[in-house]
Order: structure tokens, then C-alpha cells, then sequence
């Protein structure tokens, strides 16, 4: 910031809040559901190597939208967080809220304090638990300001578009192809003409509490959206 | 705030963070005037073999303090991740430390990078925890792992052995590490063949730990008053699978059944 003229704090955070807004809507959605057996990401994205949503731990798992480069600090950050935390004490000690704290102060700080520019991204935190009552899912945003969700919530790009197809047609209890043709729907409603998405432009991943293994979570194939898509 | 060290690019090896950031928390880290006065507890004798499609690990489950059996039931061999399974030897403390940081490297790697380590990569992470752990083990709190996985480029089963400088090697067919290892590895010697099925691989490593415990004071034979039996492991194609107490029993119990008969064990061709 140039020295000499004088802005006011309000026009200042107005000025960074509405630089990362409009960052985050320039990018694509992702959609967040709760489905009978766990919590589903879906997230539209072409490229089969650079993830928006990934594991952090046994029953956490992350997704972001915005600037890439930021977002992927975040979730390394969140990783080395999540096993620190899990070698000092124990893995059942790693917690979503715990994590969401964390990127909610990280990002406040950035936001309001910490450099030329404030962080271009939205995450989404979930925990899935031993019961669909215990399931946790978080959205922050740019500032650090972090809501419970419940349900369901969409992210990033015309997202409201998209919220409001999903708050019509969602139910809970849904199984898992249901729950991913519901949000490949949604995502496809985020302009005036419905879209329809296939496999290939979409990332999907679940936290799913039937895993027998302590990592709950899963990537979903190409191959099994499709099967899913055309199910549902 | 997360701090600096967390948001930096760069590595995703978890032991390089912690030595950055908490180097505390590292076991090698605890060096200071430790001239181990007590006695303390003790792992041994693990043996490792290949069979067509995967290999198999198995460890005896007693640990002694000096003359003292300080555990009846230890566990010594863990799984390091889906596809591969440590076996330990040397000071029980530290070792079941080491694995545990180990099985955490391995998993942060491949959750930070989005795909697993490759087998070699994953016996080069080992070979480094061991070789950071070389001055404790100078002062008598030595490791000394076994290390076993399915390679599932290759498709087969493979065995790698350490010693407490980190050097690494890999053997072919079998293997053995601990204060029964010698006894172990020269039933093995007359017992394996690279065509036994996985049970008959089974078999002859419950057979070279029996033999392990009859001349090793420190290896633990079978427990048949408290029904407590080697812990044997085995990793295919279908990922690592530990055999449950009845699985392991059947064929200990065979085992014995047969040297009631002859002690020494199955006798093998003079020619």
C-alpha cells in the first residue's frame, strides 16, 4: 500500500473482502452432502492431477475452491497438522473441529494481518462420524469465518444457483449414487441453461463410515460416477 | 495461527518436518547421558519368506528383561502400511517407536503427494530411521527391523534387511533377525523352497521359530497352557492380513503334534 493517502480500515477490508470473493467466483463449485453412509464430495474439475478435495486423516477430509496454489498450502498444512497431532497423542485425538480452528485462524490472520493479499479460497472441513448424527462438516471462507453445515452446501464459483437446486431435491439418508447424481445436477445448475455433467469433469470422494479400515476415505472412479450418473 | 514451518512447500517426509519444527518428538532425538544402566526389555527373532505370489512374516512373542520374561505375548510384527509389514528386533521401546514413525511416513508421504511410495523408496525411509538411530545404538539401544512387501509392479513378494549403520539389502527367498535369527535361518535353510504354497511357507516359518526358541533363551516357544502362538503375517496382491489366534493355532499346533514325534523337527535328505 502506497504511503501518503489515507484509507479507512472498513474500506480497506471491504477493498480484500471483495478481491477474494470475486477470486473465488471466477473458479468451478464443489458440493458437499451428507448421504446415508458417510459425507460426499463432488467437485468439477477436468484435471486428473491436481485434486480440490483430499484426505487428511482417518475420518477428516478437505476440499477447497479458489486459487490452487493457496489452497494446497492449506491442505499440506492441515496434513502435517492432523499427523503431528496423531503421533503426540493418538489418532482418535485428531478432530475436524480441530482442524477447522486452525485454518480458521490461519486464514483470519492472513485475511486481516498477514501480507499483501488475502487467501483466494473456501474450504470445506468433514468429519464423518459412527453415526450420520455425529457428522461434522464445516465451511470457511476467505476471512476465517467458519459455519456449521447441515446436510448440504456448495462452494465456489455461482454457487448459489447450484444451493438452491440442492436444498429442492435433497433428503436425507440418500444412498451413494443417488447422492452423486444429486450434486452432478446441481453443480450443472449453476447458470440459466442446466448443464449435464459426466465422469470425466468430475472429482468425487466420500468419507465413508462402513470402511473397515480406520482411513475412511475413498476416491470414486470415473467409471462408478458414470455408473452412478446414469442410476440416478 | 498454523505457524511458518506448517504452510512451507517442500518436503513430505514427516520425519523431516518433526526434525525441523518438533525435533523433540524424533527418538533418535533423546540422546543426552544415556548410559543404560537398567536392563530393558527386548524383542527378538523374527523370520521372513517368499512363496509365489507374496511373502510371509512371523515373530515369536516373547520379550525378556536380562534372566526376567518381561512380556509373554509382545507383538513384534506390525503392519507399515497396506502393502508391506515391519518386524522388529532390539530394544523393545524404541523399536515399537520407530515403527510407529515409520508407519506415519509412510502414510503422510502418501497422503501429501497423492500416491504411495515406491518398495525401494519405502526400505530407503527405513534404512534412514535406522541409520538416525545409530548413536543410541552405539550406546546399547540397538533396532534392527526386518521389512517385507508385495511389490505390486513386480507382482512379487520382497524381503529387506538392516543393519544398525542403515545399510540395507535385499534377500531373495528368506530371512531372520534377532538373538534367534542363526538357529531360525538354518531350519530355514533345509525347510523352504521358492514353490511352498502360502500355508506350507506358514508352516516351515512356525517351524524355524520353534527351532529359534528350543536353543534361544530370549525367542518364546509356543504357549500351549495359555494358547499364545508366533504372530504371523502374511502380504498378497490382496493387501497385508494378520492370521487370527485359531488360524495360527491349526498349524502350531500341527507343528508340535509332529515333534512329539520327532523333537528335532522334520529331517530333510542327506543327498
Amino acid at each position: 500500500m502506497s504511503a501518503g493517502f489515507y484509507v479507512s480500515p472498513e474500506q480497506l477490508m471491504k477493498d480484500r473482502a471483495d478481491f477474494a470473493r470475486k477470486g473465488i467466483a471466477r473458479g468451478r463449485s464443489v458440493v458437499v452432502v451428507q448421504y446415508a453412509d458417510g459425507v460426499l464430495f463432488v467437485a468439477e474439475n477436468q484435471s486428473n492431477a491436481l485434486h480440490k478435495i483430499s484426505e487428511i486423516y482417518d475420518r477428516i477430509g478437505f476440499a477447497a475452491v479458489g486459487r490452487y496454489n493457496e489452497f494446497e498450502n492449506l491442505r499440506i498444512a492441515g496434513v502435517r497438522l492432523a499427523d503431528l497431532r496423531g503421533y503426540s497423542y493418538d489418532r482418535s485425538d485428531v478432530t475436524g473441529r480441530g482442524l477447522a480452528n486452525a485454518y480458521a485462524q490461519t486464514l483470519g490472520t492472513i485475511f486481516s494481518s498477514g501480507g499483501e493479499k488475502p487467501y483466494e479460497v473456501e474450504l470445506f472441513v468433514a468429519e464423518v462420524g459412527v453415526t450420520p448424527d455425529l457428522d461434522q462438516i464445516y465451511r470457511l471462507t476467505y476471512d476465517g469465518s467458519v459455519a456449521d453445515i447441515q446436510g448440504h452446501a456448495v462452494m465456489g464459483g455461482q454457487a448459489e444457483s447450484a444451493e438452491g437446486y440442492l436444498t429442492d431435491n435433497y433428503s436425507p439418508g440418500l444412498d451413494l449414487d443417488a447422492a452423486i447424481a444429486l450434486a452432478a445436477k446441481a453443480l450443472g445448475h449453476d447458470d440459466t441453461t442446466p448443464r449435464t455433467l459426466t465422469g470425466a469433469q468430475l472429482e468425487v470422494a466420500v468419507l465413508d463410515r462402513t470402511r473397515s479400515q480406520p482411513r475412511k476415505f475413498k476416491r470414486i472412479s470415473e467409471a462408478q460416477v458414470d455408473a452412478a450418473l446414469a442410476a440416478g | 495461527m498454523l505457524p511458518e514451518a506448517f504452510l512451507t512447500p517442500g518436503s513430505s517426509s514427516f520425519t523431516e518436518f518433526l526434525s525441523r519444527h518438533q525435533p523433540e518428538l524424533l527418538p533418535s532425538a533423546r540422546l543426552g547421558d544415556a548410559t543404560v544402566a537398567q536392563p530393558v526389555a527386548h524383542a527378538t527373532t523374527i523370520v521372513a519368506a517368499t512363496f509365489p505370489g507374496g511373502v510371509v512374516m512371523a515373530g515369536d512373542r516373547r520379550a525378556t528383561m536380562g534372566n526376567v520374561i518381561a512380556q509373554r505375548d509382545i507383538q513384534k510384527v506390525f503392519p507399515a502400511d497396506e502393502f508391506s509389514a515391519v518386524g522388529i528386533a532390539g530394544t523393545a521401546g524404541i523399536a515399537v517407536e520407530m515403527t510407529r514413525l515409520f508407519q506415519l511416513e509412510l502414510e503422510h508421504y502418501e497422503k501429501i503427494e497423492g500416491t504411495p511410495l515406491s518398495t525401494d523408496g519405502k526400505a530407503n525411509r527405513l534404512a534412514t530411521l535406522i541409520r538416525n538411530n545409530l548413536a543410541m545404538a552405539m550406546q546399547g539401544l540397538a533396532v534392527v527391523p526386518l521389512f517385507a512387501a508385495y511389490d505390486r509392479e513386480a507382482s512379487v513378494g520382497r524381503i529387506f534387511v538392516f543393519d544398525v549403520t542403515g545399510n540395507r539389502n535385499e534377500e531373495r527367498s528368506f530371512h531372520s533377525v534377532g538373538s534367534g535369527s542363526t538357529f531360525a535361518r538354518g531350519a530355514l535353510k533345509k525347510l523352504y523352497n521358492p514353490d511352498l504354497s502360502e500355508t506350507e511357507t506358514v508352516t516351515a516359518c512356525i517351524q524355524a521359530l520353534y527351532d529359534a526358541a528350543d536353543d534361544d533363551s530370549a525367542t518364546g516357544g509356543p504357549d500351549l497352557t495359555r494358547r499364545i502362538f508366533p504372530m504371523v503375517a502374511v502380504i498378497t496382491a490382496d493387501g497385508y492380513r494378520a492370521y487370527d489366534d485359531d488360524a495360527t493355532a491349526a498349524i502350531a499346533d500341527r507343528v508340535i503334534g509332529g515333534r512329539m514325534t520327532r523333537p528335532d523337527g522334520p529331517s530333510a535328505p542327506v543327498e
